[in-house]
């Protein structure tokens, strides 16, 4: 009896990478690493995996990058439609709801791309989406994918501890930590991470949204 | 039907098969392919750097630290350098389970020798038990060594493929980190280095598995061996230091784990102990 046929060629890669984003009160911290590998090998230790969707908007993606990059044309492509046909930038919520269509829209050929979206919502709080490759999308309070998020998720949890959505009455998704505080747990987390994950190292790129700017800066990892 | 099961099981209880290949688990693994098992089944590959070479003396021996199971690192500063013998080591890469087996048992083995002969081990003795363990197994033991040491003949360095097949040359790398570490040797390699030239391109070779080979990582060991003597540099670098340690700490307040049901079972009952009781007999 013949045994099932097995494709001897895959459309997709892997390369991995981690993303984390973490809404406070007035501000939104969004985090990736800026390695990319495939296999064993590394390609470059210097790739960003944060996109600048809106104003007040970012997408941090991990996966298979040349699908995150054409997702992110989409979307860039899509917004200015909006500017254009309502005369302002879209809003958090609004991207959130966007980029959930988008990858559904491929729901038989997925973008092979694991998103965190991260901004300031209409009134100023931060706001943090997770993704899974096909669009299901839930607002939380902070969230990880990639390669290093098993690693991670535990100790955020422990950390900012989700309020469940069905607990009454409805408590906030932002977190209580100060800007430095979140800015630390993710560069302390990161540097945990990039001890046990292969896939995860280089450089940690962490993008502060705000209501009067954006601020970015980088950490060194290690390079193992 | 019942006839020929009966006789099977008389067999099992009888003198167990000696040598030669053993068929037995070919029934059970055609009922696991039919059941949707994949073969080959994956084997969690290590991933690692290790390198050998010689030079005017002896022969210098290196190897990374990490051990991986899949995408994680299970062991972040683990042993590959393994000792064989006083004058003989040995460098192992692919399952750590197997390399760590198979060296372990040729070392016993070289030691009764040694107690058989009165001599010193000889490198080739250690080459043909291992190339004549592997080659038996077909493969299926998955260990890729880089053995080395000096013995009355001089010094010797060997590489050790699954399958048994054996080389002999001046320098070696083995492991998903030998690409990026034998780049390192064809260009800088030169016959005849001193002790610290070897030293230093050993550590080049296995920094360059380190930093470009995802399999391989944390810090770099190394075994100089030359006549009568040996030197096992373990952690010789350590290029990869954590970069960056909260100052907050983490603090864990009674309460932020939640005690669902607590329920105390005392083991023993309240015992009295009285001072200067009766002395212990013997």
């Amino acid at each position: 009896m013949a045994s099932k046929q097995q494709a001897n060629w895959s459309p997709y890669d892997n390369n991995g990478g981690t993303c984390v984003a973490i809404a406070g009160s007035d501000y939104c911290v969004i985090a990736a690493d800026t390695r990319m590998s495939s296999g064993y090998n590394i390609l470059t230790r210097d790739y960003s995996k944060i996109c600048r969707l809106a104003d007040k908007c970012l997408m941090a993606s991990s996966g298979f990058q040349a699908d995150v990059r054409a997702l992110q044309k989409v979307l860039t492509a899509r917004h200015l439609i909006y500017q254009h046909q309502h005369n302002k930038q879209m809003s958090c919520p609004a991207m959130g709801q966007l980029l959930s269509n988008t990858l559904y829209y491929k729901r038989f050929f997925p973008y092979y791309s694991f998103n965190v979206l991260g901004g300031l919502d209409e009134n100023g709080k931060g706001c943090v989406f997770t993704y899974d490759a096909v669009g299901s999308y839930e607002r939380v309070g902070y969230s990880t994918q990639g390669s290093g998020s098993t690693l991670i998720m535990p100790v955020l949890d422990n950390k900012l501890k989700a309020p469940s959505p069905l607990i009454l009455p409805a408590k906030d998704a932002v977190t209580p930590l100060l800007e430095s505080e979140a800015v630390d747990l993710v560069k302390d987390v990161f540097a945990s991470a990039v001890e046990r994950d292969i896939y995860t190292g280089d450089r940690l790129e962490i993008v502060v949204v705000k209501p009067d700017g954006i601020r970015r800066e980088f950490m060194e990892l290690r390079k193992d | 039907m019942v006839q020929s099961n009966f006789k099977m099981s008389k067999e099992a209880t009888d003198v167990p098969p000696r040598g030669g290949f053993s068929f037995d688990l070919c029934r059970r693994n055609e009922m696991l392919m039919q059941k949707g098992m994949k073969f080959p089944c994956s084997f969690r590959k290590t991933g690692t750097t290790i390198v050998g070479l010689v030079f005017q003396d002896g022969v210098v021996l290196g190897a990374d630290t990490r051990a991986t199971e899949g995408p994680i690192v299970a062991d972040k500063n683990c042993e590959k350098i393994h000792y064989m013998a006083p004058n003989i080591y040995c460098c192992g890469a692919g399952t750590a389970a197997d390399t760590e087996a198979v060296t372990d048992m040729v070392s016993s083995q070289l030691q009764l020798h040694r107690y058989h002969t009165g001599r010193e081990s000889r490198v080739i003795t250690a080459l043909s038990l291992l190339k004549t363990h592997l080659f038996g197994y077909r493969g299926y033991v998955s260990a890729a060594l880089v053995l080395g040491g000096v013995d009355v003949t001089g010094p010797h360095l060997h590489t050790i493929y699954p399958h048994g097949s054996t080389d002999t040359l001046p320098f070696a790398t083995m492991g998903s980190g030998s690409l990026a570490a034998m780049a390192v040797f064809e260009s800088k390699y030169k016959e005849g280095m001193t002790r610290d030239e070897g030293v230093q391109l050993v550590c080049e070779a296995i920094c360059s598995g380190i930093f470009n080979d995802l399999g391989s990582g944390s810090n770099v060991d190394v075994c100089v061996i030359t006549k009568g003597h040996k030197e096992y540099l373990r952690n010789i670098q350590q290029p990869n230091p954590r970069t960056y340690v909260s100052s907050k700490g983490f603090s864990f307040v009674k309460g932020q784990t939640e005690v669902l049901t607590t329920k105390i079972t005392p083991l023993k009952e309240k015992v009295e102990v009285i001072e200067g009781g009766d002395a212990m007999e013997e």
